[in-house]
């Protein structure tokens, strides 16, 4: 594909893009709650990873889970898209809501769920596709593409969105495990974002990268923001503290503190936070 | 750190012995592959030694003039083939004499001329010049196989009746040419008109038919096992079982198809189709564990990728896991397959070990298999079915190293860099 075509597919795309986006863009109430924990509960094999969990998260916010290593950040974070069901001997207890509906109630579909709570995960993992394939699966799989060319429109745009589409728009053909790992992740995030989720969760996406990677992916959380609602879990205390809004802190399978990042990171409540965000635990 | 020239010295120490022993079985493993290697090449020229002869044939000219006047279908040709053999030796008159001559020919001979007469008519009333197959002893001889200088008894083949072959070879009417019967004969009790074709066909018919009904199976049950199957007792249980059937002897699966396919179905015996039913029980087991490798190889992320993304489980496995699994399960797939075409001992049991001279025309037409016709033919006491033995077991051995060459060609098609 020539440049040009490109460059007016793109500018098809970006008009297709604010009716695409119309819908999902209906403010909301920012202080409402898009997922909710209630007594969130979780064992492995009888084991507790998670003790009663009460966790908020707000429409169109970043917020940041921290925490020392084993306390249960991804076994939570898992939860918001019901990943921890295809874990054998992981039982769940307690409700989850999205939008004020149980995701863990019986009608509940899990397809329908993780098509509305995307995920990006701790490793880059592309499928072992074409560029162009991995960011079409979704949308192809739901049907979201009423043809070709509304594919087309659909892989460029969320990786336009990503960042990436830049540096891989004259190789989209090739293999997306071919790219470097900071290309990987914001492939992956591309690849969420085609199936224009309500949410995204990423499971510390930058532990992987290079700091200015990292510096690219977190310029990427920022605008991405203006329409997914973000649960990030991250090890970097500047990371949470640069792109979220909210933070908590997980501790042996507990949120001891949660609030508004600012106040977490200057003025925490409970010792155990102020020790980590110190970096004197953890 | 005060003990750090301490660790390098004792590291040096250690050092020379550790390399020896790698060196050791650096040797070792060399050795072991040099071993394996020369054994099989043993195996191999031995049997091409045996065998390359098989794949020529030895013909002689005879000038044989079809008489005009006689309808097609009266013609006696095994009475021309003789009076031409009469004419080129006038000389002999006494019966046995005449018997010992026409014995330079196959029996064959006479079907090779009304062959050549039903396809153009127009020879009828003229003479025919026509190059037919000689009889198996002749074979030998002329090929050289057999030394000429052994005695009668040996070379089976009497004094008079070599002085006859050199009058025939001094005149230019004998020559050897590739043995085409060899692949397009069906058996034969003369061996000079046995071929490997009905073998040939058989053994791709089951060969066929195990693969049409093995793979999918196995895969599919792989696949459920791998993938879909709660953890429980009564899984694990099928699964134990699923490694013991791989371990079962073949014949067993055998006397299985006898007693369920052939005697509660009542399917046709003898058919591929049996055949391959029962190599297909055989080459299962081995499919469903190559392929629960493979599967289990693949990477849990591209799983949970594909999840996270809202795939079904179904679509997970089917986009994404099985086709990364495929290369495993391909390799597996033709190595149980090349092991089910050099099985005898189960077709033995379901009647493919028949006496077969017609091709073949479908899986249900009784028919043998190769491994099965070189064991029918170990057992034949002429020379030349010796010869064709081995020229059986070449063929075969062709066979299963082009599907191994498959196997490699569709594993490096399949395979996914990352
Ligand atoms: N699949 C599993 N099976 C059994 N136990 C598990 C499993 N996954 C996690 N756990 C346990 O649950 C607890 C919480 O694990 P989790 O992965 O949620 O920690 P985390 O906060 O994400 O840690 P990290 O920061 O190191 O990623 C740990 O004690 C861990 O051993
Ligand atoms: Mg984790």
């Amino acid at each position: 594909m020539s440049a040009l075509v490109l460059d007016q597919m793109a500018q098809a795309m970006a008009s297709n893009a604010e009716s695409r986006f119309a819908a999902s863009a209906v403010t909301q109430d920012a202080s409402k709650a898009k997922m909710a924990a209630q007594d969130l509960r979780v064992q492995y094999d009888g084991v507790t990873a998670l003790g009663g969990v009460n966790l908020d998260i707000l429409h169109n916010r970043v917020t940041a889970l921290i925490g020392p290593s084993g306390c249960g950040k991804s076994t939570f974070i898992r939860c918001l898209n019901r990943m921890n069901d295809v874990i054998a001997g992981c039982t769940i207890l307690g409700t989850v809501t999205l939008d004020d509906e149980n995701i863990y109630a019986p009608d509940q579909d899990v397809v329908l769920l993780r098509s509305r709570v995307g995920m990006v995960f701790q490793k880059p993992n592309p499928f072992p596709k074409s560029i162009y394939d991995n960011v079409a699966y979704g949308p192809r799989i739901h049907g979201l593409a009423p043809d070709k060319k509304g594919l087309d429109a659909i892989v460029n745009e969320s990786l336009s969105r990503a960042g990436l589409f830049e540096e891989v728009r004259d190789r989209l053909d090739d293999s997306g495990t071919s790219l470097s790992g900071g290309q990987q992740q914001r492939l992956c995030i591309a690849r969420a974002i085609a199936v224009e989720p309500e949410v995204i969760l990423m499971d510390e996406p930058c532990s992987a990268l290079d700091p200015i990677a990292t510096a690219r992916i977190e310029e990427l959380i920022g605008e991405l923001k203006q329409r997914y609602t973000i649960v990030i879990v991250t090890h970097s205390m500047q990371q949470a503290a640069r792109v979220s809004d909210k933070t908590a802190f997980f501790h042996l399978g507990h949120i001891v503190e949660e609030g508004d990042t600012k106040q977490i990171f200057s003025n925490p409540v409970d010792e155990r936070t102020r020790d980590y965000v110190m970096g004197r635990i953890g | 750190m005060s003990n750090i020239p301490n660790t390098r010295s004792h590291v040096a120490e250690t050092l020379k012995s550790r390399h020896r022993s790698e060196r050791y079985f650096r040797l070792l493993g060399l050795a072991a592959t040099i071993f394996g290697l020369a054994f099989l090449s043993i195996l191999f020229v031995s049997i091409t030694m045996k065998g390359y002869s098989a794949f020529q044939k030895t013909s002689i000219l005879l000038n044989v003039s079809v008489e005009a006047g006689e309808a097609l279908p009266a013609i006696n040709y095994q009475g021309l083939i003789k009076a031409s053999l009469r004419q080129s030796f006038p000389e002999v008159k006494k019966r046995q004499a005449k018997r010992a001559l026409y014995g330079l020919v196959s029996s064959g001979a006479a079907y090779e001329l009304r062959a050549k007469v039903i396809d153009n008519p127009t020879l009828i009333g003229t003479t025919v010049a026509i190059w037919v197959t000689a009889s198996d002893d002749v074979d030998m001889v002329s090929k050289g196989v057999i030394p000429r200088g052994t005695t009668p008894a040996v070379r089976r083949l009497s004094d008079r009746q070599m002085g006859w072959l050199g009058v025939l070879e001094n005149e230019g009417r004998v020559k050897t040419g590739f043995n085409w019967t060899l692949f397009t004969a069906g058996d034969s009790r003369e061996p000079e008109l046995a071929g490997v074709a009905v073998a040939m066909l058989g053994s791709f018919y089951s060969v066929l038919v195990c693969i049409v009904l093995s793979f999918p199976l196995g895969v599919m049950t792989a696949v459920y096992l791998e993938e879909f199957a709660p953890r429980n007792r009564w899984i694990e249980f099928v699964e134990i079982n699923i490694n013991n059937l791989a371990a079962v002897p073949s014949i067993v699966f055998g006397l299985l198809g006898l007693a369920v396919f052939l005697n509660v179905f009542n399917l046709p015996r003898s058919s591929p189709l049996i055949g391959g039913m029962v190599l297909a029980l055989m080459t299962l087991p081995t499919i469903v564990i190559a392929s629960r490798a493979a599967l289990k190889a693949v990477p849990p992320s591209v799983r949970d990728a594909a999840l996270a993304l809202g795939a079904s489980p179904v679509q997970a496995v089917l986009h994404h896991v099985l086709p990364l699994a495929m290369p495993g399960t391909l390799t597996g797939t033709v190595i149980g397959t090349a092991r089910a075409l050099g099985e005898t001992a189960p077709l033995l049991m379901i009647g493919m070990v028949a006496f077969i001279v017609d091709l073949p025309e479908t899986i249900l037409s009784p028919a043998t298999a190769l491994p099965v016709q070189v064991f029918l033919w170990a057992d034949q006491p002429e020379r030349a079915f010796g010869e064709r033995t081995a020229a059986a077991i070449l063929i075969l051995l062709v066979f299963i190293c082009s599907m191994n060459l498959l196997a490699v060609a569709l594993r490096r098609k399949f395979e996914i860099r990352w």
